[in-house]
């Protein structure tokens, strides 16, 4: 059993080790300390000056990435709070993103920020937030997340091969879970970029959700207590790639779509991937595409008051509830 | 305080036919914009380096091929003293075909070899910082040119710290003119740049000469310890914009305007050497007029076929 924590440290010392071109810097990487969230254990003390534990600038941390991709190489920024990215939106928005194409002709800026995400840790409003609905829409700007289904050395490879700046989102919580896991009621398979998790035997499903990989254990929670008490069958789709949304697979027969995202309500990623659907899907969906998100407000610290603002199981099965009523 | 470049005077080195040409190349196609502006041809906005073309042609002599330049808003004459194609930059500015970047940069972004400039300021110090580390010990540098106004970027400071701490080939180019846009320097900068510099240990050098041969002699062993320590230099010079912020838009009394055009080194090389300068400011002049109508009468730019 692999932690996803522990996967995403061996995908980066695997990485690390195939191709020196790769860098790694942000606030504490280094040994012993080995990141806020132990992802970076280990690499310092393999890789040298490869890895860097660089002062709190997040601005010019994303800019010294950029600047490593532009003269050939390639970068891995850890934000140590996703919030944090906040200060490095310039670097990433004005100069990451444009450069590959405001130059007239394509410019590699092979630059990954990792961003640890999202609350019901307590870590109060400046240290939970998920702000990926911030860079939705960004020319030149990739979107992807870790789940506990996609392997991640896979994923970097892929956001390397773009050739373009990937924020690259990880749940704080999800890091503690195992990866390659389900709820035993349910199976998994991968449909190119997209987790198919589904109820083995089962034929049409009521109602087909999708989600990042944050949520992806809350949603199962969910899909549990739909099941086993209201006699609901749910699909789960879960895309590593967020930003272009990607093709989701299999929601032809589906009778509704819901869609669930711990971004603050407004402008979010659920709204773009209803966006993204609603072409697709009029003629066949009964209702609206309904969409979760967590409230319009910052997260407080207090566990209790945080949780009537997050996204949580409870309130993903009484939306779908609600629609298919 | 108060900005004063060196009076006019004599110049101390002559310069040679390249340095002459490269300045009045810069010259005569700053002013060539200002007078495509007034005849409506152009479009958004430009910023002209009148009065400080001198700091990049002294440097071009410093500066190697394998070297990365980051420019910024100003820098039509930090593009034309590394690459002299005023075909391509008018292009890019007019959105022309051959356009050095298809016409998507315009006058403010351009991308060429190991010259990048870009409009935000202060953005380009952590991507140098960034290119800078990974020549260290190359032998190679990246230098990245700033205005006063930009050290009020917290992105100045965040690269400078990180430049310093880890001894990067970084060499910061101040064109402080006194101005930023329409603010002051006294309204705009508390302290000085070179007590800034110090604060993060980085070396500064003040310019206060406008005569490119005494500035190559002064920076030239300054610009070596960049390389081979390596280490971080702020270059700081003391220069005067001639002409506006953009277009039209020079809200400074008359006195101080006049100030600045008697810093220029314009009539000093002219009087220095008048049979030899009237040649090639002519040979230039005409240049740039041949450029501006074959450039003119060139089809637009399509994305995708950047010169």
């Amino acid at each position: 059993m692999t932690r996803v924590s522990e996967h995403l440290n061996q995908a980066l010392h695997d990485l690390m080790e195939s191709d020196p071109s790769v860098h790694l810097l942000g606030e504490d990487v280094g040994d012993p300390y080995g990141g806020a969230f132990k992802v970076t254990r280990g690499l310092s003390g393999r890789f040298g000056s490869r890895v860097r534990s660089t002062p709190l600038s997040e601005g010019a941390i994303a800019g010294v990435g950029a600047g490593l991709a532009l003269a050939g190489d390639k970068a891995i920024v850890e934000i140590m709070f996703a919030d944090f990215v906040a200060l490095a939106f310039d670097q990433i928005t004005n100069f990451a993103a444009k450069s590959t194409s405001m130059y007239g002709r394509p410019v590699p800026v092979p630059l990954v920020v990792r961003c640890p995400t999202g609350g019901n840790r307590g870590y109060g409003p400046t240290h939970s937030q998920n702000p990926q609905k911030h860079f939705i829409g960004v020319p030149g700007l990739s979107l992807f997340e870790m789940t506990p289904f996609h392997d991640a050395g896979e994923l970097f490879a892929r956001m390397f091969g773009l050739g373009r700046p990937c924020l690259f989102f990880e749940d704080k919580v999800l890091y503690t879970r195992q990866m390659h896991r389900v709820d035993d009621l349910f199976r998994y398979e991968l449909v190119d970029d997209v987790a198919r998790v589904y109820l083995d035997g089962a034929g049409r499903p009521d109602c087909t959700l999708v989600t990042h990989g944050g949520l992806v254990h809350r949603t199962l929670d969910a899909m549990r207590a739909l099941l086993l008490e209201d006699e609901l069958v749910c699909e789960l789709l879960v895309p590593a790639q967020l930003y272009p949304v990607p093709r989701l697979p299999g929601l032809e027969d589906a009778p509704h779509v819901c869609v669930v995202d711990d971004g603050t309500e407004g402008g979010t990623w659920a709204a773009e991937v209803a966006t993204a659907l609603y072409p697709r899907l009029w003629d066949r969906l009964r209702r609206p595409i309904t969409l979760v998100n967590s409230a319009d407000r910052v997260i407080p610290a207090a566990p209790h008051l945080e949780r009537e603002v997050l996204v949580q199981a409870d309130s993903i099965r009484a939306a779908v509830r609600e629609a298919l009523s | 305080m108060t900005v004063t470049a060196a009076p006019a005077r004599s110049p101390l080195y002559a310069l040679d036919d390249g340095d002459l040409r490269s300045l009045l190349l810069i010259r005569h196609f700053e002013r060539a914009l200002l007078h495509l502006f007034e005849q409506g041809v152009l479009s958004g906005t430009t910023h002209t380096c009148l009065g400080q073309e001198y700091i990049p042609v002294a440097l071009s002599a410093l500066l190697r091929d394998a070297d990365f330049v980051f420019s910024n808003h100003r820098g039509h004459g930090h593009f034309l003293a590394r690459h002299p194609d005023p075909h391509g930059l008018l292009a890019e500015i007019m959105g022309r075909e051959g356009a050095l970047c298809g016409g998507v940069g315009g006058s403010q972004h351009i991308y060429h070899r190991r010259f990048l400039s870009t409009g935000v300021q202060g953005e380009s110090l952590p991507v140098a910082t960034g290119v800078a580390l990974k020549l260290a010990g190359t032998g190679a540098l990246a230098c990245a040119y700033i205005g006063d106004g930009t050290w009020g970027e917290g992105a100045v400071y965040e690269a400078l710290n990180m430049a310093s701490l880890w001894r990067v080939p970084l060499l910061v180019v101040v064109e402080h003119n006194g101005i930023a846009q329409s603010t002051p320097t006294s309204a705009q900068m508390a302290g000085t740049i070179a007590a800034r510099a110090a604060a993060f240990g980085v070396r500064h050098h003040h310019v206060s000469s406008t005569d490119a041969g005494e500035i190559r002699q002064i920076l030239a062993p300054l610009i070596d310890a960049v390389r081979t320590e390596p280490s971080p230099l702020v270059v700081e010079f003391a220069t005067h914009r001639l002409g506006p912020h953009s277009k039209g838009d020079d809200t400074r009394p008359p006195e101080e305007i006049r100030r600045a055009a008697e810093s220029d080194w314009y009539d000093r090389y002219a009087e220095a050497d008048p049979e030899r300068f009237a040649r090639i400011d002519r040979e230039q002049r005409e240049l740039v007029e041949r450029v501006v109508a074959e450039v003119s009468a060139r089809p637009h730019a399509r994305p995708g076929g950047a010169a």
